[in-house]
């Protein structure tokens, strides 16, 4: 049982005009097993909270804090998130090139697990996770994210995801660009990482499509840096109705 | 022993072929003050397949050198190591040259030349390694529709000093790709030029180099298009790291009035792995047609992607784990060209080695 907590979490990006506040104090607790959906205007920061709790170095954090099960995230290294049972699916992989695919997942792997996975059972699991987001075995060999189409970028994330084997994943516009076949496959792909490892997740999007698929817990709306209104699966519903605009005026 | 005759010019370093290059570092190869060992160090390594010599003889060269260091060998010796592979012979496995043991106290002064025949298929290999001072004229001769791929290792020990020229003549429809490696050495310096002397022929030129604190590499292309419908590729990687560590990649392709249906592409691209180095990149196109298939270049020189880097440490990888995945993955592409699989581990290997010892 782990448990992600965000508290008050203030983040700014240095920007030509000097530093801006993107993040305005986030509140936010994810436990295993549960998956919350946060939904937003463009704009709204979603994706920072993503790349924050990630540790990427565009963002500097301002104040709050981020624990994992107690340990502090903030103080952790890129790499050692990820090995506290952190993972990010990104909007955008970035192309790695040179880099096959089973070189990156393997490196990945060993990264993760403390040690490299024994080849025989390694091929045979990759195998199993490729055929599961039908992915040609052929992409195995192909340099990582490179000419990539968007699906087969996505699939890539969530195949990473189930092998990975991850406590807590953040997918951050999962669905942006994926036809209606590719958004099941890849939902799918989210909901065996949950059934099998009892995944928590934590779902950023624009849409309320990928929702039908991934059944969320718990809705928060983000709007203008922070939360503003959380609830159940049912608000959801209420935003494919009436949109975002009460929100983005307040 | 004897000392070379100083008849010749020597170089200033204002010359535009010599501006970059550390010539008090050269140990009097340019300069006539080396003392000239007799030695004669290349070897075949392993047998020769049937269709396939090597020997020493007297031979005049194939074509003519502005470089004052090819001169100075020339002037020296008419003796040339001569590898040659006999028309239609197509051989499967790599013939393997490799070096004798040099010294560092005196220079030899060596002049190759690898023939093939005509639809002659091969692949030669050229293993340099060791402790020495070593000026080389090395010539390529191509016969109709032959192919050759060349492979040339530059692995030497860290004082040595390494001054040629790797020339090709290419004739009618003939392949040639060559493959040049530079890892090891104090000062190298390698002119890897192209003529095409009748049309249809087609030069790749690929290098890596990794060059980490001290060590000074140049590679100083030259691809002359003289007749029409030949097709050149030119693609250089280099990493440096480390304080004066110093590369030069020079890419001069010439496309003269006559050569019409030219095809060319020439790219460099450097990673800079740390402060205190320095990357020179000068693609030089000069056209005088405009009756060409393409003719372009690219160079670009550049420090690790932080985005790469976080795409991967956001997978556990630790920093330097995913610094040395990007290193390889950036040699990658040339180094899978070599086709020999022992050497490309070697390669790879000896890139990790590098970047290890460089701390960066």
């Amino acid at each position: 049982m782990s448990t992600l907590e965000v508290r008050n979490l203030h983040v700014s990006v240095n920007t030509e005009n000097g530093a801006v506040e993107i993040l305005k104090g986030v509140d936010l607790t994810i436990k295993s097993g549960e998956t919350h959906a946060i939904m937003g205007p463009n704009g709204s920061g979603k994706s920072t909270l993503a790349y924050s709790i990630a540790g990427h170095p565009k963002y500097s954090i301002v104040e709050g804090n981020v624990t994992l099960d107690g340990a502090d995230v903030l103080e952790m290294t890129i790499d050692e998130r990820a090995r506290a049972g952190l993972f990010l699916a990104m909007q955008y992989p970035v192309e790695v090139p040179g880099v096959s695919v089973s070189n990156f997942l393997r490196s990945a792997a060993t990264a993760l697990r403390g040690e490299a996975p024994k080849l025989r059972t390694w091929v045979a699991e990759v195998k199993e996770a490729m055929e599961a987001l039908n992915m040609d075995p052929a992409f195995a060999s192909r340099n990582v994210n490179e000419g990539f189409s968007g699906g087969e970028k996505k699939r890539h994330e969530i195949m990473q995801l189930e092998l990975l084997r991850p406590k807590i994943a953040i997918l951050d516009e999962t669905d942006s660009g994926l036809d209606v076949d590719a958004l099941r496959v890849v939902s799918e792909g989210v909901n065996r990482a949950k059934e099998n490892n009892n995944l928590g997740v934590l779902l950023i999007t624009h849409y309320t499509r990928i929702l039908k698929y991934i059944k969320p817990d718990f809705v928060h709306v983000f709007a203008n840096g922070h939360i503003v209104e959380e609830g159940g699966a049912d608000l959801a519903d209420k935003l494919e109705a009436n949109g975002y605009a009460d929100y983005v005026s307040m | 022993m004897s000392i070379l005759a100083t008849n010749y010019l020597t170089p200033t370093g204002r010359e535009e072929a010599w501006r970059f290059t550390p010539l008090k570092r050269l140990r009097g190869l340019h300069d006539g003050t080396a003392e000239i060992s007799l030695r004669s160090s290349l070897i075949v390594k392993g047998a020769l397949p049937s269709g396939v010599s090597f020997v020493r003889q007297e031979l005049s060269p194939l074509a003519s050198s502005d470089d004052i260091i090819i001169e100075r060998i020339r002037g020296n010796s008419q003796e040339v190591a001569h590898l040659s592979i006999s028309a239609n012979t197509e051989l499967l496995a790599p013939i393997h040259l490799g070096r004798l043991t040099g010294a560092l106290d005196s220079a030899e002064l060596s002049r190759v030349r690898i023939s093939l025949g005509a639809h002659a298929i091969a692949t030669v290999v050229v293993e340099n390694s060791g402790d020495t001072v070593l000026a080389e004229d090395l010539e390529i001769s191509l016969a109709p529709g032959s192919s050759l791929t060349f492979i040339t290792l530059q692995e030497f020990e860290s004082k040595s000093v390494y001054a040629a020229r790797h020339h090709a003549v290419i004739d009618k429809d003939a392949v040639f790709k060559s493959v040049t490696v530079t890892v090891g050495g104090d000062v190298v310096r390698i002119l890897p030029t192209v003529e095409f002397i009748a049309p249809g022929g087609s030069a790749e030129l690929l290098g890596v180099y990794f060059a980490t604190a001290g060590q000074f590499f140049e590679h100083r292309m030259h691809v002359d298009h003289a007749v029409p419908k030949a097709k050149s590729r030119v693609n250089f990687k280099g990493a440096l790291s480390g304080r004066d560590a110093h590369t030069v990649w020079i890419g001069d392709v010439l496309i003269r009035a006559i050569a019409e249906g030219t095809d060319t592409y020439e790219l460099n691209r450097n990673l800079l792995l740390s402060d205190g180095a320095r990357a020179d990149s000068v693609p030089n196109l000069e056209i005088e047609t405009g009756e060409i298939v393409g003719a372009g270049h690219a160079s670009t020189t550049g420090r690790f992607d932080d985005e790469q880097l976080f795409y991967l440490m956001s997978r556990g990888i630790a920093l330097e784990d995913a610094r040395r995945l990007v290193v390889r993955g950036f040699f990658n592409e040339i180094v899978i060209e070599i086709g020999i699989e022992a050497i490309q581990e070697r390669l790879m290997n000896r890139i990790d080695f590098e970047l290890e010892r460089a701390g960066a």
